[in-house]
């Protein structure tokens, strides 16, 4: 009974301690594209509020909360106050499926890394997050308002759209790692690239054996699905300013839009972290196993073999977030490179164009798997 | 065991927001304006004449109606694929595969009759 406890109580702490660290992360990655927006249009962006202006989005919070609780008269109330709640629910569920570390072993206990670790981990990360389009039809609905309802249907049929060519993206990594298992799939992207290909079998001398290189077109498709998914440029077609003012959260202030900030940007993680989960090896330290990371941290760091786990959980911790980082500056960088679509032209790449590739590529891997290997 | 923690935590971040609602609310307080004008659909605009119930395209309907007939047919791929190389191994890969391929087809022909029949022209 007592261990039993033990362990609920740790994993609670440990799901509620990522929650937060995805919403302190929010404030850092604004400020991250604030600066890197100005940087990249030449102007200097906030650096008033303390060194480099990094207490600014601390000053914004402040400010929001110091703004009036407001709901139009046409407005749902319970839809309208329970849509940004919700806002917050489905990237966080999602999220803590990943696997951003090796388990950490003390004693007999077994530490993960990871919310939780479960067989079904991609089934239920696409199904969670796809919950997404709800809280934006919520929003819409409830505002009471035609441009917020336009803005939301815009928006969840720009999901839709682009959650079939995700979804059939991913067929062609499961049949390449056959689990559903993140941890598992990451565990296959160990050492270096080599296949079988007609009885052959070719083995490369310095490239890692990670996704990206048996799916380049399926990560294309994949990390392309996921803009649309969470809403940003170039798929911003549910805020799209210049039309719709700014499409579902029009009727939101102060607080509650902070929160439908923090859920877009929960996206914008979750986004990353798949796809360093699927395609570049996870956790993983290119050319180096968690075993030979152990023994090296054992035999020339650390002499205490708890301190040795602890440090090679850290060593890949680290290795995860800067995959992770790398890729959450991709999504800054596109955001302020690219133009905007047109509505037909966002609903034809994804229909008439992702999709088709993404069954080729379903319909090549198999074929290659059943022939060639 | 997992679904304990994925119904803790979605109840957590629910408390978790209305917490920060009511603080939000409580902090913000109460302007003295309060006349209809400012509590009127997007404040800033014209008055507003439409009521809310306003129609909206039918291509939503049709795209909603089209996603869950291919998501669907995705979803059906998600366990071929993860057996699709045990079948290999243990040497009944032909049997899977083509048939597997014979249900793409069928896919791809939807999809190009859905394109013919410009189910997915919007204008």
């Amino acid at each position: 009974m007592g261990k039993d406890l033990f362990e609920i109580s740790v994993n609670g702490i440990k799901l509620i301690l990522i929650f937060l660290m995805m919403v302190q992360a929010v404030p850092i990655l604004v400020w991250l594209e604030r600066r890197g927006s100005a940087f990249i249009q030449n102007r200097f962006g906030p650096n008033r509020v303390g060194p480099l202006g990094l207490v600014q989005l601390l000053a914004d919070a402040v400010k929001f909360l110091n703004k009036e609780d407001f709901a139009p008269d046409k407005a749902v109330k319970t839809l309208f106050y329970a849509a940004p709640i919700f806002a917050l629910i489905p990237a966080t569920l999602a999220f803590c499926a990943i696997p951003m570390s090796v388990p950490l072993t003390i004693g007999e206990y077994t530490f993960r890394i990871q919310g939780y670790d479960m067989n079904i981990g991609i089934v239920f990360i696409l199904g969670v997050s796809s919950l997404a389009a709800y809280t934006i039809l919520m929003a819409g609905w409830g505002s009471g308002n035609k441009f917020s309802l336009l803005g939301a249907l815009r928006a969840s049929a720009q999901i839709i759209s682009y959650e079939l060519a995700l979804g059939l993206s991913i067929v062609g990594i499961i049949m390449l790692y056959g689990t559903f298992n993140l941890t598992e799939m990451v565990n296959a992207q160990q050492g270096l690239l080599q296949f079988t290909a007609l009885g052959h079998t070719v083995q490369t001398s310095w490239l890692p054996n990670w996704g990206i290189f048996y799916q380049p077109l399926a990560a294309i498709i994949f990390f392309a699905a996921t803009f649309a998914e969470s809403n940003r440029l170039p798929f911003d077609l549910a805020e799209g300013e210049a039309e719709l003012v700014a499409g579902f959260h029009v009727e939101y202030g102060g607080f509650k839009m902070l929160m439908f900030f923090i859920g877009e940007y929960g996206h914008m993680m979750l986004a990353s972290a798949l796809m360093v989960t699927f395609f570049f090896g996870g956790y993983l330290i290119p050319y180096a196993t968690p075993e030979t990371v152990h023994s090296w941290v054992h035999a020339t760091l650390i002499e205490s073999p708890v301190g040795a786990n602890i440090l090679t959980t850290l060593l890949h911790f680290i290795s995860f977030n800067i995959k992770f980082a790398v890729f959450l500056w991709i999504f800054i960088q596109v955001r302020w490179t690219l133009p905007r679509f047109r509505y037909d032209q966002l609903m034809d790449l994804g229909w008439k164009t992702m999709l088709p590739w993404a069954l080729g590529n379903t319909i090549a891997t198999a074929a290659v798997i059943y022939f060639v290997a | 065991m997992p679904l304990g923690g994925v119904i803790f935590l979605a109840v957590f971040i629910a408390i978790f927001g209305y917490i920060l609602i009511l603080l939000a609310r409580f902090i913000g307080g109460r302007r003295k304006n309060n006349s209809s004008i400012k509590r009127d659909v997007y404040e800033c605009g014209i008055p507003g004449q439409e009521k809310k119930d306003t129609k909206v395209s039918v291509k939503f309907y049709l795209t909603a109606i089209l996603f869950i007939l291919f998501d669907i047919e995705i979803i059906f791929l998600y366990p071929w694929s993860l057996t699709f190389r045990e079948f290999i191994s243990s040497g009944s890969g032909g049997p899977i595969f083509f048939s597997m391929m014979i249900f793409l087809g069928i896919f791809i022909f939807g999809l190009f009759w859905e394109v013919k029949s410009k189910a997915l022209e919007w204008h």
